[in-house]
This record gives structure tokens, C-alpha cells and sequence, in this order.
């Protein structure tokens, strides 16, 4: 009995690692970037295109950036969340509509409806890299100080915003 | 006559295959990247380096690291340009840390306990062995059978 108690034990061990294993996503990479400013930048805005957008305009206030593109199906999966948000008010939702063309763009928003305050447009994709996308949709916390909090890896689904995003934007609100 | 099948044997060279993507102008600059390239992740395809991948993000990837290269930027820079962005898992040869040192020394861990444990398994069988002691008799008896079996033809 005694000599199979040890093949035994790593046996379990080893199932127990791979177990763990088994409910990790491996497309959800930790970012870099949590903790430090979100990087510059200043993009043509979808509708206006005589306008920028830039994230200095959004100093002092906490915002969530999502990068999105028509191309993109999972961000139809989590389009109705970011509906019922903005229609809450609760934070303001800005986008990027990444690696997209402009019309596109405009015949999706336009079936789907518009949740975000303004879409900048990142034709080449360079502001998304320097953001570390890479998988749309994401979504960045940003804070008053325009630090990136969170990173939301794959689409937002309503159970992430209330449980962990929500609750962080209004700790960071209160700051 | 035969000039014409001659013609029309020549057509197809002239449809020559293209490449699948055009590379830059300047080899040198290809050179690097495709060094560099080869120890960097794809982002999206994650077990592919960022030279195989076709993904666009790669593609963009290709096309940033290109121009730092022209920008005369060193391969330390623009390795540390993407892990600043995705982190160190974009390095193919994750970097020695707190956090990997169990990667890295994993395998002689793994190697020392299994030297050990065989070192400690023979030791075992050899005292298990050296324990049988032989009686006068059963001395005689052994050497009497083995004499037997060599004379046997």
C-alpha cells in the first residue's frame, strides 16, 4: 500500500495543476500597462472628422476607453452591455474604433446603435499597440489622473461590469 | 509551326510566382527584423512567432519594428519598446525573475530528485542484496550445481 501512496500523491498534485489550468484563459495576458498613464495620443473622431480626440481632454474625470471595430463579432456581444451603461450615465464611455473603415464603421453604429460619447479613429492601428491591444474588443479604466487601472481583455459582459468594474470606477470616482 | 509551340511553351514563364508578401527594399533591414522576429510571440496566434504569423497584428507589429529599424534603434530598445506594451510574453526566452525562477530551474529540480531518488532506489536493492548470506553447505551445493551445468554438453 505504502509504495503507491507517493505516485499517488504527485499524481494528484500534477491533476491539481492541471485543473487549475484547465480554467485559465490563456488569451488574457496581465498588461503592463495597469498602473501607468495611458499612453498619448490624439485621433480624428469618427463623425466629426475635423475634430481630434485626445486623452487630455478627459483630466480629472474617470472614463472607460474601448477599443471596437464593425469587423470585430465579439463586440456585438457585449454592444448591449455598453448601451445600457451609457444609457445609466453611471461613467463616461469613449472609443476607439480600431483598424476600421470609416463607412463601415457608420452602417454598423448606425444598426446597432451608439453608446459612446465620441469614437476616435485609429485607421493603422499604432495607438492600438501602444496601448497593447490585442484582440478587440478591450476596455481600459482610466482615472482622474489618466492612469489605466483595469484592462477588460475580450468583451464586457454585465456580471465583469457590475462585479469589478463598476465598483472600481466609483472608489476611483470618490478620489 | 514549331516556333509558335515554342511561344506558347514560353507564356507560363512569364507569370512568375510572386511573393507572398513584398519584403522592403533594404535586405539589411530584413535581415534584423526576421533575427528579432523569431524571438518575438504573436500577440493573437500565441504559438506562433511574429515572423510566421499572418495575423494583422503582426503584420503591424513586422511593420513597426521595420521602422525602428530604420530609425537606427537598437534590439534592446525595440524589445523592450513591445514589452512594455504586452508584457514578457512577447519574449519567446522569458526574462530570469522573482517570477520564473521555477521555470527556469523547474527541469534541474525536476532532474536532481530524479537522480536522487534512483541513487536511493539502487542503494536500497543493493543492501537487500549483499543481506543474503550463504551457509557452508549451500556454498558446496551452489558450486556443485554449477559444475554439474558445465559439464553438461
Amino acid at each position: 500500500m505504502n509504495r503507491f501512496l507517493l505516485p499517488l500523491a504527485i499524481f494528484v498534485v500534477v491533476v491539481g495543476f492541471l485543473a487549475v489550468g484547465l480554467t485559465l484563459n490563456p488569451r488574457e495576458l496581465p498588461s503592463p500597462l495597469v498602473g501607468k498613464p495611458a499612453p498619448y495620443f490624439s485621433l480624428p473622431q469618427l463623425y466629426d472628422q475635423e475634430k481630434t480626440f485626445s486623452p487630455n481632454e478627459m483630466k480629472g474625470k474617470v472614463w472607460l476607453l474601448n477599443f471596437w471595430a464593425s469587423w470585430c463579432e465579439a463586440c456585438k456581444e457585449e454592444h448591449p452591455v455598453f448601451i445600457h451603461l451609457a444609457q445609466s450615465g453611471e461613467v463616461p464611455i469613449y472609443a476607439i474604433d480600431y483598424k476600421d473603415r470609416r463607412e463601415d464603421a457608420l452602417k454598423w453604429l448606425k444598426q446597432w446603435g451608439n453608446p459612446w460619447t465620441v469614437i476616435a479613429v485609429d485607421e493603422s492601428g499604432r495607438v492600438g499597440i501602444d496601448f497593447g491591444v490585442y484582440g478587440v474588443p478591450e476596455t481600459y479604466v482610466i482615472d482622474k489622473a489618466g492612469v489605466i487601472r483595469y484592462k477588460q481583455i475580450g468583451p464586457l459582459r454585465e456580471d465583469i461590469l457590475q462585479g469589478k468594474i463598476l465598483p472600481l470606477v466609483r472608489e476611483l470616482q470618490k478620489q | 509551326m514549331r516556333w509558335l509551340l515554342v511561344i506558347i511553351l514560353l507564356i507560363p514563364s512569364l507569370a512568375e510566382a510572386k511573393e507572398a508578401r513584398p519584403l522592403a527594399d533594404n535586405p539589411q533591414v530584413e535581415a534584423r527584423l526576421k533575427h528579432l522576429a523569431v524571438e518575438l510571440r504573436c500577440l493573437v496566434c500565441q504559438n506562433q512567432t511574429l515572423a510566421d504569423s499572418n495575423a494583422p497584428l503582426a503584420e503591424d507589429l513586422r511593420r513597426e519594428i521595420r521602422e525602428m529599424i530604420a530609425k537606427d534603434m537598437s534590439d534592446h530598445d525595440i524589445i523592450d519598446f513591445l514589452v512594455q506594451r504586452y508584457g514578457d510574453f512577447v519574449l519567446y526566452r522569458p526574462p530570469w525573475k522573482a517570477t520564473t525562477t521555477l521555470l527556469w530551474l523547474g527541469p534541474f529540480l525536476l532532474l536532481i530528485a530524479g537522480a536522487t531518488a534512483l541513487v536511493l532506489v539502487l542503494r536500497r536493492r543493493q543492501k537487500k542484496l549483499a543481506d543474503v548470506t550463504l551457509s557452508e553447505a549451500e556454498h558446496n551445493r551452489v558450486a556443485q550445481l554449477l559444475s554439474e551445468g558445465a559439464n553438461r554438453p
